[in-house]
């Protein structure tokens, strides 16, 4: 029991390394400013793009999609930060990881996306258009609204995935907090750090997941 | 063009690295076939002694499930592959990589059976048990058919994403795809067993993905 | 006829390999209530919602005002303002109030301010009685005011022509007189109305012209009188004797 605490759970270790993890937590932060809009607003390219009336369009965003959704994130990063090099295209590792997030979570936002804007009745877009609104106020104006409304939930899920996803950028070096936490480990030969790293996305995330959960259910019943 | 087909598609090297690959595609589907059958069971199974109602074990399902759905997956499996042995626990790194995977499947799958029994109408429960079926006869036969039926979408949507993660296997010495390719890529200088790694992930999983985009439209599952 | 205010020729629309229009002939004068009526499945719907291009006709030619829809040339946004349409299930914005339906287009295709939108839009919901709900929401009101204000949405941007898909067919009992109301005034006040409908008295007491549609063919049109009293057509007579029994 003793060594459960000393490994997983020494606050002496833990407070060490509580400036470097922090600085970690920084970069993370930075990270998601980052990666969640660019998904964001890739995701609804993407969905606009898997709806449009050209088939070859369609058809192409679809495969695109399945793509990136068929490939574990942490391969399309490595592809892109050490891959690339070799046809010349070398990236910084935040370059790269952001190029690989916009892939990744823009396919997944945009299948949310999507599924939202088929869940506005085709009613509501004749309604529009029957009063002389163009394609593009009726999406603004009618149609979005009522999508994002619906897929809410989903959207807000996916977000937390993404920040959970920012600790692969581990991987390729970047300095954000699971980076800070491993190499604190790595140091002390101790867990503690990586614990440290863990509540403290447990702080961010934690309510979050509650509240998904309790959305989830209302829709469900 | 003819710099990136020899950057990422060179013939020689395909021929001499596809069976390497293919003993990490081997690896990686063994440890996702495990993962979905421990992770979904046991899902399923927290589901069940949740539908229980008992207070203090409903408390702990809550807190093992909020805990493994809002932590990253990498740090829990640093965290066990790097701090067990140190306290005299020795497990290879594949098996951390399915306890560690299972568990999040789990705590996911749980969610999601939990939301699918729940929407099942209390009508539905009354009409079993007023036919004379105990509690455990009514959820094997009359409610969780129907649940489990509701979840097939969000189910395979989520087992997809966290079969996934078996690449994270890469970081703690896992001889999954991931691992062979980037090694492959050390000893010959050429990116080709890294796309060979990608492709080999892409055939995998786009039937998956492709089969859950066709259940998304065959059972619609949450009508706004 | 007077130049027609909407002059359909050889109208046809297909449904992949299913032939739902098969040759319309259509002139409707300003100011005229032209009924449709026919079996389901006979293309009544169809043919309303090609008249603004909601269906794109696979042939045929629509011309309204003088404009002709088809063409390229024609701004169709710009036409879909002068025609008001009413739909079977309302088709209201759901997150937004009263007001804000019936001002949305006015805002932003025709491009009023604020202030002008809200007091043509209150103008709009005060000739159907729901001034009052301006601030309602659609959740909040009962079908029949939801159809009004559906109404009002169209009316809103002073079309010169309204199309009416079913209107009432959605609505319990009680609640059709009050959109019948608004009907027969908007048809006392000069407006031009084409309507898809299983009230056969409205037809009866309103109506300039009625046509019976089947199977993708217009099978007989004449005034209410006749096709009510004295149907021509064994098809007809078949349909109105289905309806009164």
């Amino acid at each position: 029991m003793d060594a459960l605490i000393h490994q997983f759970f020494n606050l002496d270790i833990m407070t060490r390394a509580l400036p470097l993890v922090l600085q970690g937590l920084q970069q993370t932060i930075l990270l998601c400013l980052i990666v969640i809009p660019l998904g964001l607003a890739g995701g609804l390219l993407f969905a606009l793009a898997s709806l449009s009336a050209s088939r070859a369009v369609r058809y192409g965003m679809i495969l695109a999609i399945d793509f990136f959704r068929a490939v574990p994130p942490l391969v399309l990063l490595i592809f892109v930060y050490s891959g690339l090099p070799f046809a010349g295209i070398r990236l910084s590792p935040l370059t790269a990881v952001a190029v690989a997030f916009f892939l990744n979570t823009s396919s997944y936002y945009g299948e949310i996306y999507r599924a939202g804007i088929e869940s506005v009745g085709r009613g509501q877009w004749d309604a529009a258009r029957s009063t002389g609104l163009t394609a593009f106020a009726t999406l603004t104006h009618v149609v979005l609204p009522q999508a994002v409304r619906n897929v809410l939930p989903d959207l807000v899920s996916n977000t937390v995935e993404v920040v959970k996803l920012t600790s692969i950028a581990s991987v390729v070096a970047l300095p954000e907090m699971l980076y800070s936490a491993d190499m604190a480990r790595s140091v002390t030969f101790n867990a503690s750090p990586i614990v440290l790293a863990a509540a403290i996305y447990l702080a961010m995330l934690w309510p979050v997941v509650r509240l998904i959960s309790r959305m989830e259910r209302r829709i469900a019943s | 063009m003819n710099a990136f087909l020899e950057a990422f598609f060179k013939p020689n090297l395909i021929a001499q690295y596809w069976p390497l690959i293919l003993k990490g595609v081997l690896v990686t589907i063994e440890i996702a076939f495990a993962v979905v059958i421990t992770g979904l069971l046991l899902g399923l199974l927290l589901a069940v002694i949740r539908s229980l109602q008992i207070k203090l074990l409903n408390a702990l399902i809550v807190v093992f499930v909020d805990m493994f759905r809002a932590l990253p997956p990498l740090v829990i499996v640093l965290i066990v592959y790097f701090g067990l042995p140190n306290i005299g626990i020795s497990i290879p790194s594949f098996a951390v990589l399915w306890l560690v995977l299972s568990l999040v499947l789990a705590a996911f799958a749980e969610e999601i059976f939990w939301a699918g029994i729940l929407s099942i109408p209390k009508g539905q429960w009354e009409a079993a048990r007023s036919t004379g079926f105990g509690f455990l006869g009514t959820l094997a036969y009359i409610v969780l058919p129907q649940a489990v039926r509701l979840t097939v979408p969000p189910i395979t949507n989520r087992t997809v994403a966290i079969t996934k993660n078996t690449a994270l296997g890469t970081v703690i010495g896992v001889p999954e795809i991931l691992n062979q390719a980037t090694t492959a890529q050390s000893f010959s200088g050429n990116a080709t067993p890294l796309m060979m790694g990608a492709l080999a992930y892409v055939i995998l999983f786009i039937p998956v993905v492709a089969l859950g985009r066709f259940l998304e439209t065959r059972f619609a599952w949450r009508r706004s | 006829m007077t130049s027609p205010i909407l002059h359909v020729r050889a109208l046809r629309k297909n449904f992949g390999p299913t032939e739902v229009l098969r040759g319309i002939d259509l002139k409707i004068a300003p100011q005229e209530l032209v009924f449709v009526i026919g079996p389901s499945g006979s293309g009544k719907s169809t043919l309303l919602r090609c008249c603004n291009r909601l269906e794109e006709p696979t042939s045929g030619a629509i011309h309204f005002d003088g404009v002709d829809l088809m063409a390229r040339s024609t701004d169709i946004n710009a036409m879909r303002r002068r025609i008001g349409m009413v739909f079977q299930s309302f088709n209201l914005y759901p997150h937004m109030t009263a007001l804000g339906n019936v001002t949305l287009a006015l805002r932003k295709v025709v491009g009023k301010s604020r202030a002008e939108a809200d007091a043509l839009g209150l103008a709009a919901l005060d000739r159907v009685g729901l001034a009052a709900k301006a601030k309602s929401y659609p959740g909040e009101l009962s079908g029949g005011q939801q159809q009004r204000v559906a109404i009002a949405r169209a009316l809103a941007l002073e079309p010169a022509m309204m199309l009416f898909d079913e209107p009432t067919s959605a609505l319990d009992p009680e609640l059709v007189g009050s959109v019948l109301a608004v009907m027969r005034e908007l048809k006392a006040a000069g407006m031009t109305m084409l309507v898809v409908s299983h009230e056969m008295r409205f037809a009866r007491d309103a109506a300039d012209r009625v046509i019976f549609m089947d199977h993708g063919l217009i099978v007989e049109e004449s005034p209410p009188a006749q096709i009510f009293g004295a149907p021509q057509e064994t098809r007809t007579q078949a349909f109105i004797a289905e309806l009164t029994r």
